[in-house]
């Protein structure tokens, strides 16, 4: 089981917060939107994942298991 | 005409080419069958969704029916909505052979363990009345499993016939997609099954006439028919029925042949692939046209003639698709209008920066919307720039093109008013 990003674009306003938090995993397109890496969040990245989890404005990034 | 390589076919399962009424229907195909074990049954007969995914319909019965067992309950939607505007399967099943597709839901229904089913049709197709009546006159006449049936009429919009647009339709809300998949939650909160109506209708024969029967034409891998709604530069533009399996000549011949040599065709819809010539020999199954980048799609195939300008067609396309989107997905939104103008830019005003800079955005919006509406563009736009890399060429010099001043080959028809909306 491993643990992965995963953002609901529908609710996604584009704040940005996400790709503040854990730039290792997240980028921002040019219209500020994120583009969040299909891969395995990896041990070391896992305590900023879950603060970007809870700090998402419109709580639209979640953390699936897979 | 090359001989299609597939399995020996006795002519069209679906196609009637008239009006079947429900006494017909049931001299011909006799009751509404009792099949216990459906799911098995078609998940032998190897059916995969005629709607465009062509994902097994066995598996996809399985996992509504497991969820639906899960959450107390199911719901099922008869997919005929068919916004795609080169498309007219659905409404042709839907005008011809009515019960078949009802039956095809009914059975859906009672294996999913669904308590309710909705048809959507194409709003304005003037399908919605007659369907109605004939749902009263099944029910009169007791046929079927006394599920009740509904019919509605989705907006226009391309994007509203995606299956949790559907679900969101039907369950009063916008026809607009939604992030859950129909598997886990759609109407009513419940796993619903969305399925296209030539599905349904391969399901209402496979369960009279068994799994052997439904492999006796098409691929061991795809079986079965399929439709094809042929257009462009064609003799005679219409709905065919051919193995699955049959090449893109085939389709072609089905359909009178060509008019005029062939620049590209476009395979599976607007939000689907242009293929060169050469890539009509192919057999037309999702494995073989995945070597050339290409799925059969919803069936949709359109003959573009030389002299058209297919880069000129795909701008016009393009522009289209941005109308269509939801403003609900900031790589959507944002995205395709700027893949669009992009194009534009670079078939209209000689612009190197725009033909690098589309490239690029092509890899960033694919894939990242709520539904498959933005990866529709991006492989229309890409699968252009490579059919008619020679015309991209041209126009980025400023050498013009012969197909400058033809009208439109792919229709544009005018998007729902805005008060009508989304609902």
């Amino acid at each position: 089981m491993t643990q992965h990003l995963k953002v609901d674009m529908i609710t996604c306003d584009g704040h940005g917060v996400c790709a503040e938090l854990v730039p290792e995993l997240i980028g921002l397109d040019e219209w500020g939107y994120p583009i969040v890496s299909t891969a395995a969040v990896p041990e070391t990245a896992l305590k900023h994942v879950k603060k970007a989890v809870k700090l998402c404005p419109k709580l639209a990034l979640r953390l699936t298991e897979r | 005409m090359s001989a299609p390589q597939v399995a020996q076919h006795n002519g069209p399962r679906l196609l009637t080419g008239r009006h079947v009424s429900l006494d017909e229907h049931a001299r011909t195909n006799g009751v509404l069958p009792v099949v216990p074990n459906l799911i098995d049954v078609v998940t032998q007969s190897g059916l995969r969704g005629r709607g465009g995914a062509w994902f097994p319909t066995g598996r996809k019965l399985t996992t509504v029916a497991e969820n639906a067992r899960k959450a107390g309950g199911a719901h099922v939607i008869v997919n005929g909505a068919e916004s795609e505007p080169c498309a007219g399967k659905d409404k042709l099943l839907l005008r011809s052979v009515p019960h078949l597709v009802l039956d095809g839901a009914e059975l859906a229904a009672l294996a999913v363990g669904a308590r309710k089913i909705t048809v959507c049709v194409h709003r304005g197709a003037g399908l919605a009345d007659g369907l109605r009546t004939l749902i009263a006159e099944r029910a009169a006449r007791s046929w079927g499993s006394g599920l009740p049936v509904e019919v509605m009429e989705p907006p226009r919009w391309y994007v509203s016939s995606e299956s949790t647009a559907l679900a969101q339709f039907v369950d009063g809300g916008p026809g607009k997609p939604r992030s859950v998949s129909t598997y886990v939650s759609g109407v009513d909160g419940k796993p619903t099954l969305v399925s296209n109506t030539e599905s349904l209708a391969h399901l209402a024969l496979i369960a009279r006439r068994g799994p052997a029967w439904f492999r006796a034409a098409g691929t061991a891998e795809a079986p079965g028919t399929a439709l094809y709604s042929v257009s462009g530069s064609v003799r005679a533009t219409g709905v065919y029925e051919l193995p699955v399996g049959a090449t893109g000549w085939d389709i072609l011949n089905a359909a009178g042949g060509q008019t005029a040599p062939l620049r590209a065709v476009l395979l599976g819809g607007y939000g689907g692939t242009w293929i060169s010539p050469d890539a009509l020999a192919h057999p037309f199954t999702p494995e073989a046209l995945k070597r050339v980048d290409a799925s059969p799609g919803a069936g949709v195939v359109v003959a573009l003639p030389q002299g058209a300008c297919g880069l000129v067609e795909t701008v016009r396309v393009a522009s289209w698709l941005v109308s269509q989107n939801a403003r609900q997905c900031g790589p959507c939104f944002n995205g395709l209008p700027a893949i669009a103008d992009d194009l534009a830019r670079l078939t209209w005003a000689q612009d190197h920066t725009a033909h690098d800079r589309l490239r690029f955005r092509l890899g960033v919006v694919n894939k990242r919307g709520a539904c498959g509406h933005p990866d529709g563009v991006v492989k229309l736009a890409a699968t252009a720039l490579r059919v008619f890399a020679d015309d991209v060429h041209a126009h980025l010099a400023g050498r013009g093109c012969a197909g400058w001043h033809r009208p439109s080959l792919l229709p544009l028809p005018t998007p729902p008013s805005p008060n009508e909306g989304w609902r």
